[in-house]
């Protein structure tokens, strides 16, 4: 059991049938990790096709208005695809390359991870089908569109919540009927061992940057780093080259939806107990009995019920918070965002925004807060519109 | 001695699943009692699970069914102690690991050994992790059952050297459902695990006629029927007992 382990969470808990295909990954991961000629290919997909380095702005104006705290965003906003699940694609599509597969399956919630799978799938050429649940589906049709549009086939989930948990079952399904020619791109640090290690550390370049480009601006450390959580992936990659820095304070934002006392919710480590699902032991929304409880937030990036291992470790040992945000705090930091800075946040990042919103009038003003703006929210507008009883076409 | 051993003592095994509480428990109770008499040798009962990733729609649908009926991991063991009363046929739970673990892996094995349960078969604790429950196995008599599966290759050696109770040879990939063909590749994966152990060896996934189970006997121990039965069990619901005793008889005669 030592395989993937954090602290007692992680783990591979899956059929006998994907071993093998788990087992081929791992094997040609640590390989290629390693690899220098897999890391410069990687290094200039990351600049030439995804925009990386990736901004980190100061928010001067929303700095003025808090007046606090210094506020500066890291802008995965800005990357190719909208968001930082490009990160994570690219590296786990070129490594499915290098490992001979034709075909790619995805899950999604959002929608961001699919589209953004569906891009690497046609930039190398491969097959691309995604897991998308019903109920996403009609709240992200845009999204829908977007990957049809890439060339990926869209699979409507209509087995269980129809939401994220749902469309990762359904993943895992069709991974286990067709495993030879398909990589599973996992969308985020959840699933069984690598994936949680790999996606971090494909998404830990947003961490190395924040610390090159704040160390350059301002000639030190971060004190907070905020991040949204739902299988916890932006966050890990912001906070890993920080871990080890017990000056910076991690804090992870989760959806509370209609708050952390109703049912609709998917704050897993402030609601959730420890279980094994989807792959791995961790945190998760579940009944007494273990049954997997249906969770409900305005953003369908987070409307997940378990949380990713490293994140459960992170909680175990105080190293990170994390703290549960409403689908009205949410909302109101999205429009905050835009009117104050002219920035259009993902409603999942609109998470984050709402905490900094929170705590940063009360720090000093050479304290300085880096918030991770995951992503754009064009695909949130008309939800948002819905929410303040508009109805507008997309 | 394993309660397993009778299951394949008397000429081959056929072992029908169905899903507690689907579409009640008391008709679940009523299909154990006639399962048997029409010539089951061993059921396997599942538990069902918010989010079975091993099993096809059919199952899924009933897993669905069975919980919006009420059924919980208490109501199930309780009924299979009842059960048990009156029926010898062993009695293998076959369900998901988080039931289990949040339940309290201790807690969970020690009523399985109050009730008279033989065996668990869990798909998603893999050889890698059967630590999660082995500890606890013998200390209830409960064996923990291993699945190999057509990618298995070289794990089987691994499995089958630790193997207990039975091998639960899963045909094909992908997840539980009714398959028309079946490779010949489950009789290589049975000949290998012969070569480390002799252990029985059963087939599930796919099984669904009586001159297939009839072809599989010739070299497997037993033959899990699932979604065939469950099938009928959605079509008929509460009426679904005869109709499920008919299946049974008619897939045990063609196996001996």
């Amino acid at each position: 059991m030592l395989n993937g382990r954090f602290g007692i969470h992680g783990g591979q808990y899956v059929p006998e049938t994907l071993m093998s295909a788990i087992g081929e990954l791992e094997e040609a991961y640590s390989h290629y990790r390693n690899d220098p000629g897999f890391q410069e290919e990687l290094a200039a997909l990351l600049h030439n096709y995804a925009g990386r380095p990736s901004l980190l702005y100061f928010a001067e104006k929303m700095t003025a208005d808090l007046n606090g705290a210094k506020i500066y965003l890291k802008r995965e906003d800005l990357n190719h695809t909208g968001s930082h699940k490009i990160n994570n694609v690219l590296g786990q599509a070129l490594l499915a390359k290098y490992m001979g597969k034709t075909r790619v399956i995805a899950e999604t919630g959002a929608g961001q991870h699919g589209v953004a799978a569906a891009t690497a799938a046609a930039l190398m050429g491969m097959d691309c089908e995604i897991f998308m649940g019903q109920e996403d589906i009609e709240r992200q049709r845009l999204n829908v569109y977007r990957m049809e549009l890439l060339g990926a086939q869209v699979h409507a989930v209509t087995s269980g919540t129809r939401t994220l948990k749902d469309a990762v079952n359904e993943t895992m399904r069709e991974w286990t009927k067709r495993v030879a020619d398909t990589h599973y791109v996992l969308g985020s640090v959840m699933g069984p061992h690598p994936f949680p290690t790999m996606v971090r550390d494909f998404q830990s370049v947003i961490g190395r940057e924040v610390k090159q480009q704040l160390l350059q601006k301002e000639g030190r450390l971060p004190d907070v780093l905020l991040a949204c959580v739902g299988g916890g992936s932006n966050a890990i990659g912001l906070f890993y080259d920080f871990i080890a820095e017990p000056g910076v304070r991690l804090i992870g934002c989760e959806a509370a939806g209609r708050g952390i006392d109703s049912t609709e919710t998917a704050a897993t480590i402030t609601t959730g107990t420890l279980g094994i699902f989807h792959g791995m032991k961790s945190y998760f929304c579940q009944d007494r009995y273990g049954q997997i409880a249906p969770v409900y937030s305005i953003s369908a990036g987070l409307d997940y019920p378990g949380v990713g291992p490293e994140h459960a470790q992170l909680h175990d040992t105080g190293r990170a918070e994390y703290v549960p945000i409403t689908d009205h705090e949410a909302v109101e930091a999205f429009e905050y965002l835009s009117q104050v800075e002219g920035i259009i946040p993902a409603i999942e990042s609109a998470h984050a925004l709402a905490y900094a919103i929170k705590i940063a009038p009360a720090m000093r003003k050479d304290q300085i807060m880096v918030v991770n703006l995951s992503g754009r929210g064009d695909k949130d507008v008309a939800a948002i519109a819905r929410y303040r009883g508009e109805q507008i076409d997309v | 001695m394993s309660k397993l051993q009778q299951v394949f003592s008397k000429g081959k095994a056929f072992i029908p699943f169905i899903t507690a509480g689907d579409p009640s428990l008391e008709v679940t109770e009523r299909l154990m009692f006639k399962m048997a008499e029409a010539g089951a040798d061993l059921i396997e009962l599942g538990v069902p699970f918010s989010d079975p990733i091993a099993e096809g729609p059919v199952i899924q649908a009933a897993s669905e069914r069975a919980l919006a009926a009420g059924v919980t991991t208490d109501k199930i063991l309780a009924m299979v102690g009842r059960m048990r009363k009156s029926c010898q046929v062993p009695v293998a739970l076959m369900t998901y690991v988080n039931p289990i673990f949040t339940y309290g892996t201790e807690r969970f094995l020690k009523k399985c050994q109050a009730v008279g349960i033989a065996a668990v078969i869990v798909p998603d604790v893999p050889f890698e992790e059967r630590e999660e429950l082995l500890p606890f196995c013998p200390t209830y008599g409960v064996d923990l059952i291993s699945m190999i599966a057509p990618t298995s290759n070289r794990r089987i050696r691994m499995i089958a050297s630790e193997a207990q109770g039975f091998i639960y040879c899963v045909s094909s990939l992908g997840v539980t459902g009714v398959r028309h063909k079946i490779g010949s590749i489950v009789e290589q994966m049975i000949k290998q695990v012969k070569e480390v152990k002799e252990i029985p060896c059963a087939i599930g996934f796919g099984v669904s006629q009586p001159e297939q189970a009839k072809e599989l006997a010739r070299f497997a121990d037993g033959v899990i029927v699932g979604s065939a039965i469950v099938k009928i069990i959605g079509q008929y619901g509460a009426g679904c007992v005869p109709h499920v005793v008919e299946y049974v008889r008619s897939m045990k005669n063609s196996i001996n």
